[in-house]
């Protein structure tokens, strides 16, 4: 089969396109990065509804709390280690607390931004974002699924963020594959153990299923788009039927996917669990594939978790 | 009508003081500074209805400092959006009033706040929003002093300026004092009009305690049409009681029984 790849943040500009056709009370405002995040394919055609907000995160998080008062559907996008972390508050007390609808596009997540290093490398959104009540958390495996995932954030009420990436990554899903936010779903099935995984390592996932199935190992693979609200059914069923999880992620550890997976599973169905993330290190400059090999973040190191986590059962 | 108005600003420190020390906590000192500007909007200037708090047309308040809510619930209350009576139940476990104001719980909030530094950014956004949809309505937002320390005020005075945004209008506490001391030993805002002008903003300077000028500074603003406004009020810490004025140990102690009893002798 041919593997296409594509950004992630692509979808998230195509759909934006979509809302600036169907749906006039959608803005975008973003921070200076139009052109990496794809806001600026919006502000071509529809430039009165676009602001450029300069290089000033927290007053774009108010700006937009205040279009939403007004009745506006904002989509807000810049850098996740900026949009996240640097407006934190701005997102908790202003937008979470009085429940506000803005979307939030956070670009740029994950170690394979590459070359800009660490400090442009979102590694912590997931966990600053989840804690919020409120709040909505969804990261997209490939470029249809953002787009799929940003047109549902359009049609919901209240606040979400959607976490994207830069570099071009294989797109695992298609068209007419079903999107619902806080349904995950199972891309193949297997009784031995279940990869739980979302964003680029969806398809590290299936790849090491594939490779597991060559030694009789058979892997059910779960695309957990959504962190929060979490899918309690699909994960719970994952540890009843298989007995054994590892949970991939391009994220640290403390407090990620893994962690929202494992704090369901030890309450409800507790199997044994093994994470693929960062481990509570920054990123650093090189190219997207070295740093994924570096840190741990390949099918190759899905696999050795698997067969880790089989024998723990 | 300045008398009347005049009359309402006792009525209002009154609630103020009491509604703390029943509380047990909470800001006298910036809410009391607050009071003539805010009565000038609530019961003259703005265009609301607290029967429809909703009403597509009305005027917006924003309380930046949030701290100050005691005054905003006290307005809110004397203009009719809730029974008086709910004043008593400031800070309470269940209360809509709480410690600083939530949008979700109270009719007649336009944001929450709390955290400073936030409210002229979000009335920018509804000022954006209702330039987009042709509304003529005019969107107020109350700032303390001590609140420009944060660096989001001036990332939002740029934006407010940079789409001239005159539906805007913008006041400034300016009582002197903050939580910690006075503001000239903490971080000097001198020279504080020079600074608006150079963002690009009309300002207007008055005495934010003298009716007149404060009735009359609303319509200033409203009469510039290519910039947004900001009224430079100057205020005193803790104004009509006369312990707790300019007093930084008032900014957020609650008064004692006693203490009350000479506050409420103070403003018959």
């Amino acid at each position: 089969m041919e593997i296409k790849n594509k950004p992630t943040r692509d979808g998230y500009g195509e759909a934006l396109l979509i809302l600036g056709e169907t749906n006039k009370n959608v803005v975008v405002l973003d921070a200076d990065v139009a052109k990496s995040t794809r806001a600026d394919w919006f502000s071509d055609k529809y430039p009165e509804r676009f602001i450029d907000m300069g290089i000033a995160e927290q007053d774009m998080l108010g700006t937009a709390a205040g279009l939403s008062i007004a009745g506006k559907i904002p989509f807000v996008s810049t850098y996740g280690v900026f949009l996240a972390g640097r407006a934190w508050d701005q997102i908790r007390t202003t937008i979470c607390y009085s429940n506000l609808n803005v979307k939030l596009g956070g670009a740029h997540g994950g170690i394979s931004v590459g070359p800009d290093g660490a400090t442009h490398q979102g590694l912590e959104e997931v966990a600053i974002m989840r804690v919020l009540p409120n709040m909505t958390v969804v990261v997209p495996c490939d470029a249809i699924e953002t787009k799929k995932a940003t047109l549902a954030a359009a049609a919901m009420y209240g606040p979400c963020y959607l976490r994207f990436g830069r570099e071009a990554v294989p797109i695992v899903t298609e068209e007419n594959t079903p999107f619902e936010i806080g349904k995950g779903y199972v891309l193949k099935d297997g009784k031995d153990v279940s990869i739980i995984a979302n964003g680029s390592m969806v398809f590290e996932a299936l790849r090491a299923s594939e490779e597991l199935q060559k030694e009789g190992i058979e892997a059910r693979v779960i695309n957990l788009h959504t962190v929060k609200p979490i899918d309690e059914n699909i994960l719970i069923k994952a540890a009843y039927d298989t007995g054994a999880i590892v949970t991939a992620e391009e994220h640290q550890i403390t407090g990620g996917m893994g962690s929202a997976v494992a704090e369901i599973v030890s309450r409800n169905q507790p199997v044994p669990i093994e994470m693929i993330g960062i481990f509570d290190t920054f990123g650093e400059s090189g190219t997207p594939d070295e740093l994924m090999t570096k840190y741990g973040l390949t099918y190759l190191d899905i696999i050795k978790a698997a067969k880790r986590v089989i024998e723990r059962k | 009508m300045e008398e009347n108005l005049k009359e309402i600003c006792k009525v209002i420190r009154k609630d103020i003081i009491t509604m703390i020390h029943q509380a047990g906590s909470g800001h006298p000192g910036g809410s009391l500074s607050a009071v003539e500007l805010m009565v000038g909007l609530y019961f003259n200037k703005m265009k609301h209805n607290p029967k429809q708090p909703g009403w597509g047309e009305r005027d917006r308040f924003f309380l930046s400092k949030g701290h100050a809510c005691p005054v905003h619930y006290s307005v809110l209350a004397r203009s009719g959006y809730y029974p008086v009576e709910e004043l008593n139940s400031l800070r309470k476990l269940g209360s809509c009033l709480q410690g600083h104001p939530n949008f979700c719980r109270l009719p007649g909030l336009e944001s929450s706040s709390g955290s400073l530094g936030q409210g002229l950014s979000i009335a920018n956004g509804v000022a954006l929003a209702a330039k987009m949809d042709d509304k003529n309505f005019r969107i107020y937002c109350l700032l303390g002093d001590g609140e420009l320390n944060e660096g989001q005020v001036w990332e939002a005075m740029m934006t407010s300026a940079h789409h001239k945004l005159n539906n805007i209008c913008a006041i400034v506490d300016y009582n002197k004092v903050q939580l910690d001391g006075p503001i000239s030993s903490i971080k000097e805002l001198s020279p504080l009009s020079d600074k608006w002008k150079a963002f690009n903003w009309n300002v207007i300077e008055i005495d934010g305690h003298h009716m007149k000028q404060v009735l009359d500074a609303y319509d200033a603003a409203a009469h510039c049409k290519d910039k947004p406004s900001v009224i430079i009020a100057h205020t005193i810490k803790g104004k009509g009681i006369s312990f707790m004025e300019n007093k930084a140990e008032w900014h957020g102690k609650a008064p004692n029984a006693q203490e009350l009893e000479l506050a409420l002798a103070e403003l018959k």
